[in-house]
């Protein structure tokens, strides 16, 4: 099945039972799939006059204490910006779907790109952390879709799956696991009487633990700053402390979220450094190339926000790190931040289609053995 | 420790008293009226869910003891939406101001009662932008000079009941806070109806709107909305005329039957079901 699908499915088997969308190319076969298979299994899909009242509603039926989800693409999130402020705020689990395409504006909608990265996120005012991975392969999908919903619930935070026109369209053959064989997580869940029970009083982790409408908690969900009890503030401590929180409860767990691999750096001198499809072509090609004798290798984020901290050690070790991105200059910036400077050599593709073998290997070759 | 209780008590946040609201704005008299109204009614107070927006009348989210949102500018209706249909049994209320449900929420509001999903809105309709100052709303009269009309409002404003009626509500009625009877009858049936239901009411901001059309003070707003406004139900929505300077009709305009949008979802789900048993 497709990339598009697959996230659909994935999502269910995740425990997600709201869906709330609005027509978008290339990610409209996920409301698709997600408006046939939720009410089969009791859940609620509907679509909504625009993005904007799609993300809220997601964040309502969260708050009811549904896992929830909505799809779109680059232009349907830049009208998502600011209530995904508002989930980062009021600490929604939410699990947002950004099928990528070619930009800005409406673009090319048919087409697919890489141009989200920074998009998603810087997307609202202020301070806070959202979580984006980005698979490489309809498998991958599945499992990062379903991983998607167990950080967005146990670290209450908007989590972005990133895909592109090209991946959510791809054909390949996946195993979607039953509800019994994966791992689920839930929300942290309050364990004090609702007397004593205060929406924002951080655990050990950092993530409060989260009563639901209707469960007789009385709670709050409130988009001004809040003090522990939900209560809007502008005492410069209270602000202070909930927002470092919000961002600390990513930063400092990073080390449990975010997730990379890499290939062939055991001998390599020059390391590759792409993400989600265009790492998947850029393996094929260095394979080849290796086998011409070209010493490098692949490193791939997987998640994308935030970064996994071992990128500066595996690109301390190298030569030359080529980005290769499919747009103009976005994860570069940050890779830049992460190591000597002078290292990072940017590798832009903005050709409407990703690179095919020989042209990926061409453009590898090039930079190899440029000055 | 509280020595004498307040009947109301128990569904308003006392702890969060005084409110933030100006000497004389009527949100307060909404407030009330709604209280009581969940008291009449007997509702638990597990069973309601009050979502608001941003502005002054958003901020009955902090003072009604219930699980409450306080959700972003023009976004409590999708919100309240989500929430209706994760959980249907729940008593899903919306209120909002006349800038966050006629202006930037407006879409929400005419496919929420074209949808027909079991929420009650309540929009407080003060005429203007009051907490950021007294700037035009599309509920302002023409020719009124505010912030940034400085020559006068060129535009004509909303009529919200005839709005409602023709988007497919199930109920609308309109008051003043000078009825403040009538605004809790009114919501408690309201609350009882199977689908969208609507509720405007026309309130006093003595602070930013009572200044631009001469009524300076919370009495003699009051005493002018009590002048103007007569009390003319079930009359074809196009004829409840408001005009602040002669003439607000107030009253039912609607009440009618129409199936509810989560009975059918409810429906829907039955049949998805039984078709994967066969």
């Amino acid at each position: 099945m497709q990339g598009n699908e697959a996230c659909a499915y994935a999502a269910v088997v995740a425990g997600c039972r709201f869906f709330a969308g609005y027509p978008i190319t290339p990610s409209s076969e996920i409301f698709e799939v997600m408006a046939r298979e939720l009410p089969r299994v009791g859940g609620v899909c509907i679509q909504m006059e625009d993005e904007i009242a799609s993300i809220m509603a997601a964040i309502g039926a969260s708050w009811a204490g549904l896992k929830s989800m909505t799809a779109t693409s680059g232009p349907g999130i830049a009208l998502m910006a600011e209530a995904v402020g508002y989930a980062a705020m009021t600490e929604t689990p939410l699990v947002i779907v950004d099928v990528q395409r070619a930009g800005p504006a409406t673009g090319v909608p048919t087409k697919p790109s890489q141009g989200d990265i920074m998009e998603i996120r810087w997307l609202s005012n202020g301070d806070y952390e959202i979580v984006a991975m980005y698979p490489w392969s309809v498998q991958e999908v599945v499992d990062l879709t379903i991983r998607a919903f167990n950080l967005a619930e146990e670290f209450r935070v908007p989590t972005i799956l990133l895909m592109d026109g090209t991946l959510a369209h791809l054909h390949e053959k996946v195993a979607i696991p039953s509800e019994d064989d994966v791992r689920l997580v839930n929300r942290p869940k309050p364990s004090s009487p609702p007397e004593e029970y205060m929406p924002y009083k951080p655990s050990s982790y950092l993530v409060p633990p989260m009563a639901s409408f209707g469960d007789g908690y009385r709670t709050r969900c409130e988009g001004l700053a809040h003090d522990y009890q939900g209560m809007p503030t502008s005492s410069p401590d209270v602000y202070e402390e909930l927002v470092r929180r919000l961002c600390d409860k990513i930063r400092l767990n990073s080390h449990r979220i975010a997730q990379l691999k890499y290939y062939f750096l055991d001998d390599a001198e020059v390391a590759i450094l792409a993400y989600g499809t265009m790492a998947r072509i850029m393996y094929a090609a260095i394979r080849e190339l290796r086998d011409e004798g070209e010493r490098i290798g692949l490193i791939r984020p997987i998640t994308i926000w935030p970064l996994p901290e071992e990128l500066s050690d595996l690109m301390s070790e190298m030569k030359k790190v080529l980005v290769v991105e499919m747009n103009y200059g976005q994860l570069v910036r940050e890779i830049e931040r992460l190591t000597d400077r002078k290292r990072v050599v940017f590798c832009p593709w903005l050709r409407l289609e990703f690179p095919c073998l020989e042209e990926a290997k061409a453009m590898i070759r090039r930079h190899l053995h440029a000055g | 420790m509280r020595g004498k209780q307040h009947p109301l008590d128990d569904y308003i946040r006392y702890w969060m008293l005084p409110t933030i609201w100006c000497p004389g704005c009527g949100n307060g008299i909404v407030l009330q009226a709604l209280a009581r109204a969940l008291k009449e009614l007997g509702l638990r107070k597990e069973e309601v869910v009050l979502v608001c927006g941003i502005g002054c009348s958003g901020r009955m989210a902090m003072y009604l003891d219930v699980d409450t949102a306080h959700t972003l500018h023009g976004r409590a209706i999708p919100f309240a939406i989500g929430v209706k249909l994760a959980k249907p049994h729940l008593k899903v209320i919306v209120v909002g101001g006349d800038g966050d449900l006629m202006a930037i929420g407006c879409s929400h509001l005419i496919h929420a009662a074209r949808r027909n999903v079991e929420i009650t809105t309540i929009m407080i309709n003060n005429g203007v932008y009051a907490m950021t100052g007294g700037q035009v709303a599309p509920t302002t009269p023409h020719g009124v000079k505010t912030t940034t009309t400085p020559y006068g409002n060129l535009e004509e404003p909303f009529n919200a009941v005839s709005l409602m009626a023709t988007s497919g509500a199930v109920y609308v009625a309109r008051w003043t806070v000078a009825h403040p009877i009538q605004l809790k009858e009114s919501i408690k049936k309201a609350m009882l109806k199977e689908g969208f239901s609507f509720i405007e009411v026309i309130s006093t901001c003595p602070t930013m709107y009572g200044k631009f059309i001469g009524l300076n003070d919370p009495a003699s707003m009051i005493r002018h909305l009590k002048k103007i406004s007569i009390i003319k139900s079930h009359v074809d929505p196009s004829k409840a005329i408001i005009d602040w300077n002669n003439l607000i009709v107030c009253g039912e305009f609607i009440d009618r039957e129409r199936e509810g949008f989560t009975r059918r979802i409810r429906r829907c789900v039955n049949e998805a079901r039984g078709a994967d048993r066969r």
